[in-house]
């Protein structure tokens, strides 16, 4: 037998096996992560590490997890992939958006590989999908929270960068926070970052320096909710459970829910249905979660946070319902009309009443 | 009793042989780090050094791949080294090399989507600009306020980084990028992108341009009067002086170097490997080859190996958290200990270890 037999025969068994179907014991799919931080950083790969720990648990022996953390855009992303495909792995699941052009490269290189891209737009090879979560939702939601809990009528935001994603959340928390008290006021302090503990600390003393008695934040750090705690203030956490780091403050959080997707992607890997395709899911399909509402949030504010939840959640309501204007007071949204997801994912302008302007 | 005799003269044979020391050291106390961790001390330590080279299933990728990942810290740690000969301590190259690939990219998005062979020339020439222009300030801040270098330097790091932040989100915003900050795709514009020479090998423009400048700083430290300027600023700069070397011409040369270089480095990545400006385009190359220059012995050739040696690290220790599941952090310990071994290590090369007793009194 030469070595071009000794190769052919594994490959000969596998056609067996699965022309035989699941009689023989298979090997375990590997199911490959690549964050974009660290897994300890409490928010955005935090809660894809719990969701690939969930995926192990749920699949035991038939998968088989790695990844690597705190890889940048670029260079390293398409290494990184094509290492992992290269070493066997049969699904990849790349979690920030910048990873998209690195994707697309390796995804074309390697057809047999399933590639899951989070929160991305680049789609140029047939085994390249993207999801994402309808984060908006969950916003509404702590927007009417704290439009009934704030004392002060200013609400802080601690915004990562000017980008659709986040303009589309500070528009919903605003709109909603509006709806229950006119007079409400949002403070928005831009940190051009992720993940900066010092800057978002220093941006949540900057914001209650200017009146605001609740604070939100679309970065990652625990920074702004345990300032919050110790000065008295309420917050909302962002992407996971931050209620250890302020019992007391922390209202709820907008949790990021990713573990019902992957098992699900997963399992279609595993039964060969598998295809590339583009969601975008809310708190409906369960990508889109909260935090355990806090006893500091009076009994009706919650049961009227859980009654929007249940609203969203049935489809009875979207938090982009007409009439909506934008700041310069033209109309974007007409009486009863809901946002196109078109107009969401390309948001660049506050809708009318909030002040400043987002920055270009 | 132990006690340190020092050296006449700093000894060569240490000189050269602490970096190796140091990578074997360093290979002891990882092994024992990944030990703690529960992980098996031996197939770490070849899964960061020997499979990226000569694993049959990733090898003929990986090995190419170091030359891409070196590329940029032996460009930047060349430049370095030549003011730290001097005693000039530019430690800033990471924003000159954001700068550098900001001009760069601004010239090939001001042609957009125009053909013309002049582009990637154009936009080499604007990359060394920006990254030279970078650290003129720090030089001129120097010459005229004798600011410190180092601080300044340092501070516009951060600087550079937020108006890499602004442009992603603004002026450089794809408009076709569905809102996302980030660029066009520059590697898929082909007047200005600068792709693998030959495909599969890893040489792109940036890996040849790396090796002209090892060549002509080797050139200029051993054998130009220059060099031997340089030199003697860094060791004796009173005696210098006297030589008549003008402390604020090598002050505006070297940093002026190190800039051109860290920009240069900059435009090559973001024209190749890493395809486009982005929020988070720097990932600390600029520091990164502070290491590198030190573990080469700010001598090009050592360089050239540091680099390579980084590069593997880099690497492999990829390898082992997806192949091992080490935690990354664990990784830049790993490479931490490198630093802190060769520093440590330099008193073999000043001195001279004795053993003694204490006299009876």
């Amino acid at each position: 037998m030469n070595r071009r037999h000794l190769l052919a025969a594994p490959a000969l068994a596998l056609g067996l096996s699965a022309l035989g179907g699941a009689a023989f014991a298979q090997d375990p799919l590997k199911v490959g992560f690549i964050y974009i931080g660290p897994v300890g950083d409490h928010g955005w790969s935090y809660t894809h590490d719990l969701a690939r720990r969930a995926v192990e648990e749920h699949f035991g022996d038939a998968v088989e997890t790695s990844f690597v953390e705190s890889v940048a855009y670029g260079a390293d992303a398409e290494r990184v992939m094509t290492q992992m495909a290269l070493s066997g792995t049969d699904m990849i699941f790349a979690t920030s958006f910048g990873y998209g052009p690195d994707m697309n490269a390796v995804a074309q290189r390697f057809p047999d590989v399933a590639f899951e891209h989070a929160t991305g737009y680049i789609q140029e090879a047939p085994n390249v999908s993207l999801y994402n979560a309808r984060f908006y939702e969950g916003r509404a939601v702590i927007g009417h929270i704290a439009g009934k809990m704030t004392e002060t009528n200013t609400v802080g935001y601690i915004a990562s960068f000017p980008i659709p994603e986040v303009v589309m959340g500070i528009n919903s928390a605003y709109l909603h926070a509006k709806a229950v008290n006119p007079d409400v006021n949002f403070r928005v302090v831009w940190v051009y970052s992720w993940y900066d503990p010092a800057q978002e600390a220093a941006a949540a003393e900057a914001l209650m320096e200017q009146g605001a008695d609740i604070l939100m934040q679309h970065t990652d750090s625990t920074a702004p909710v345990t300032i919050a705690q110790d000065r008295g203030i309420y917050a909302f956490g962002q992407a996971s459970d931050m209620t250890s780091f302020a019992p007391e403050s922390h209202l709820t959080a907008i949790l990021d829910v990713w573990a019902p997707y992957y098992i699900e992607r997963i399992q279609a890997r595993i039964d060969g249905t598998w295809e590339a395709g583009n969601v975008w899911h809310g708190i409906e399909e369960g990508m889109v979660g909260f935090a355990a509402l806090n006893d500091a949030i009076p009994e009706d504010v919650r049961a009227e946070a859980e009654d929007m939840i249940e609203r969203i959640a049935s489809g009875e309501y979207h938090p982009f319902t007409g009439p909506i204007n934008r700041q310069d007071g033209t109309e974007w949204l007409a009486e009863g009309e809901t946002a196109p997801d078109g107009d969401l994912l390309g948001m660049d302008f506050y809708v009318e009443g909030m002040s400043g302007s987002v920055p270009n | 009793m132990l006690r340190l005799e020092k050296r006449a003269q700093p000894s060569n044979f240490w000189n050269w042989a602490t970096p190796l020391l140091a990578v074997a050291l360093t290979m002891v106390a990882g092994a024992i780090l990944f030990a703690f961790l529960g992980k098996d001390p031996f197939a770490a330590i070849k899964m960061i050094f020997w499979d990226p080279l000569f694993n049959p299933q990733f090898a003929a990728y990986s090995r190419p791949q170091l030359l891409v990942k070196a590329a940029p810290l032996i460009l930047i740690a060349v430049g370095l080294a030549i003011g730290f000969r001097a005693g000039i301590w530019n430690i800033g190259a990471e924003g000159q090399y954001i700068i550098g690939a900001l001009c760069g990219a601004a010239v090939a998005l001001a042609f957009f989507p125009s053909p013309g062979w002049y582009i990637f020339p154009l936009m080499v020439l604007a990359g060394a600009a920006g990254g030279w222009a970078w650290a003129m300030i720090p030089a001129i801040l120097k010459t005229r306020f004798n600011t410190n270098e180092i601080l300044v330097s340092l501070l516009l790091v951060y600087v550079a980084e937020k108006i890499l932040a602004a442009m992603a989100t603004g002026r450089m915003r794809n408009p076709d990028g569905a809102g996302f900050p980030g660029s066009r795709n520059i590697a898929q514009y082909p007047a200005a992108s600068n792709p693998e020479i030959i495909a599969g090998s890893g040489m792109h423009w940036g890996v040849v341009a790396a090796f002209i400048a090892v060549i002509f700083t080797y050139i200029l430290l051993h054998k130009h009067i220059l060099g031997y300027q340089i030199r003697l600023a860094g060791q004796a700069p009173r005696a210098a002086r006297f030589a008549g070397v003008a402390p604020a011409r090598l002050v505006v040369m070297c940093l002026g170097f190190s800039g051109a270089m860290a920009g240069l480095a900059g435009l090559f990545e973001v024209a190749g490997p890493a395809r486009m400006i982005s929020i988070d385009f720097n990932v600390g190359y600029g520091f990164t080859a502070i290491i590198v220059a030190f573990l080469g012995r700010l001598h090009p050739v050592g360089i050239v190996l540091a680099g390579l040696l980084m590069a593997l690290t880099y690497i492999g220790g990829e390898l082992a958290q997806f192949m091992l599941g080490l935690p990354g952090a664990a990784i830049q310990v790993f490479q931490g200990m490198l630093l802190f071994f060769l520093l440590a290590l330099d008193v073999l090369s000043n001195y001279r270890i004795r053993l003694s007793w204490p006299e009876a009194a």
